[in-house]
């Protein structure tokens, strides 16, 4: 976990013809292995971090490094092997005719030869849990299919890194579920990054460390646990702050005496219906 | 319903022709265009007669999906023949009454031109009912490959063709979603003058468009993100596979040929 794999570094960036900086002097390190989620009420500037980190966008001042590489205009293709994105719209991201065909894509763009291809096609539709939907067209998938898909295609070209750039917001719970439990298996599994840009505290919970960004600056580093531990100043932030802290806040100022601060919800459960026993 | 239009076309089925590879499909419709024309009497048409209806027996497609695509062309193919048969005047004449008059010849090529076109709308929806609309996009980029050296956008092409193809579904279900949003706001697709109904498509096109525009961006970006630059140094998932049935059909078309030079007047 010591090794940065990803460092931002004075990082500002402005779009044209907009006078307030979508992000100013933003630096921070993401280490190798950890789940970390970026979270920001809209126009807090975490997409465009996002953008910035494979390189859509260049910073206008700052510098970011992945895996060693100062990322620059010349090596952007090279960052792109090394990252992978999974964005917003299932259907926008949907480019092949066939679910294997869409996983195809990132490998046929690297030129992979086609034996190779079939072989990574397959493992990674295995890693989401999709083989059986190999010849499927993307209108008989659900949204979480497709952004299961998503990552396949991600997967298929091996990154060290795998950024969710609001993955699962247009999807339903079950979908959100399906999404992000398949990442984490897969960041338990074999030592992927993950960067997970959202809005939603509870998906944020599940993180190993949080980014709280507020209008363009990095506003707060730290735990789930920590960052909940703030929970006004979260809502001033425009953040909903998840129901099990919520109900942990309730109970406290009831007077009831929780172990930690923050808890999932399911921690909070196992803390009720042992509590009795306790006291 | 409109799916059913562009796909429906397709029929799936395991048969000599549909394992056919697209190229030598596409081939084989290049070439019976042009070699159709060699037919001039009635033993050419009877060999040019003899091979389509072989590849459609090999095709194993129900009839009934020919005549459906074979139904909006029909009143071409007798406009055509009616064309042909008053209006030709050569030959012994056959039949007079008032000012019609049919030729000899009206006849005879009134029949021609309209089998010729009767043979030409069935072998080309043999080619779209037993190839999928990608592969007709695979077998196309090949054998436009060439055109490559001309500096022409042979593989954007293809992969402009296969993302249509990819959102056609994608824009349909918009356009329904589209239009039902628009019936709960008091929108009538349906009912009405056919002015009112056009203007009425209005409200279901603009949101169309700039749907679209806003999923071709964000298509862009995604596809930028995995790695995408153009088609130099790509390879390819899909591939095509010329077999020796390929060759084999080829080989006929060419005896087709032979035939039709030795029997034409």
């Amino acid at each position: 976990m010591e090794t940065p794999i990803v460092s931002l570094n004075g990082v500002t960036f402005q779009y044209d013809g907009q006078e307030r900086k979508a992000l100013n002097q933003v630096s921070f390190d993401i280490y190798d292995g950890e789940w970390l989620t970026i979270v920001g009420h809209n126009g807090s500037g975490k997409s465009t971090l996002a953008k910035l980190l494979i390189g859509l966008q260049f910073p206008s001042e700052g510098e970011i490094t992945v895996c060693g590489i100062k990322l620059n205009e010349e090596n952007i293709w090279d960052i792109r092997k090394k990252i992978g994105m999974v964005f917003q719209n299932p259907d926008n991201q949907f480019v092949g005719t066939t679910v294997q065909d869409d996983v195809a894509f990132g490998l046929e763009n690297m030129g992979i030869p086609r034996e190779e291809m079939v072989h990574r096609v397959e493992d990674s539709l295995k890693k989401v849990n999709m083989t059986q939907f190999l010849h499927q067209e993307p209108h008989h998938l659900s949204g979480g299919q497709k952004q299961r898909v998503a990552i396949a295609g991600v997967l298929a070209l091996r990154p060290a890194i795998i950024i969710l750039d609001e993955a699962t917001s247009m999807l339903d719970p079950r979908g959100r579920e399906e999404v992000v439990e398949t990442v984490r298996a897969l960041q338990d599994e074999k030592s992927l990054t993950v960067i997970s840009i959202t809005h939603d505290l509870e998906e944020a919970a599940k993180a190993d460390r949080m980014i709280v960004m507020n209008k363009g600056e990095l506003f707060r580093e730290g735990t789930p646990e920590e960052i909940f531990s703030m929970d006004e100043q979260l809502i001033q932030l425009g953040l909903d702050i998840p129901f099990s802290v919520k109900m942990a806040k309730a109970f406290r100022s009831a007077g009831i005496p929780l172990s930690k601060h923050y808890l999932s919800e399911e921690e909070l459960v196992t803390e009720l219906w042992t509590s009795r026993s306790r006291m | 319903m409109m799916e059913k239009m562009i796909f429906g076309r397709y029929v799936p089925a395991d048969s000599l022709i549909h394992r056919l590879d697209p190229r030598s499909k596409l081939t084989l419709i290049f070439l019976f265009v042009c070699i159709i024309f060699l037919a001039n009497n009635w033993q050419t048409y009877a060999i040019i007669g003899i091979y389509t209806f072989l590849l459609i027996g090999l095709s194993r497609i129900p009839i009934r999906f020919l005549y459906g695509g074979l139904k909006p062309v029909l009143w071409l193919v007798i406009f055509t023949f009616l064309l042909q048969l008053f209006f030709t005047r050569e030959g012994h004449l056959v039949f007079h009454w008032g000012v019609v008059k049919i030729y000899e010849e009206g006849i005879r090529m009134g029949f021609f031109i309209s089998f010729r076109f009767f043979f030409l709308i069935l072998m080309t929806s043999l080619l779209t009912l037993t190839t999928t609309p990608i592969e007709i996009t695979d077998g196309l980029e090949t054998l436009l490959a060439p055109l490559k050296k001309v500096r022409f956008p042979v593989h954007e092409m293809a992969l402009m063709m296969s993302i249509s193809l990819r959102f056609i579904p994608t824009l349909m279900q918009e356009t329904d979603k589209i239009m039902k949003a628009q019936i709960a706001r008091g929108v009538e697709f349906a009912s009405g003058p056919i002015k009112d109904r056009i203007k009425a498509v209005i409200p279901l096109l603009i949101p169309l468009f700039v749907s679209s525009f806003k999923r071709a961006e964000e298509l862009a970006i995604a596809m930028e993100a995995r790695g995408y630059r153009g088609g130099e140094g790509r390879t390819k998932y899909r591939q095509l596979s010329w077999k020796w049935g390929d060759t084999l059909q080829l080989v006929l078309l060419v005896i087709i040929t032979i035939l039709l030079i030795l029997f034409r007047s």
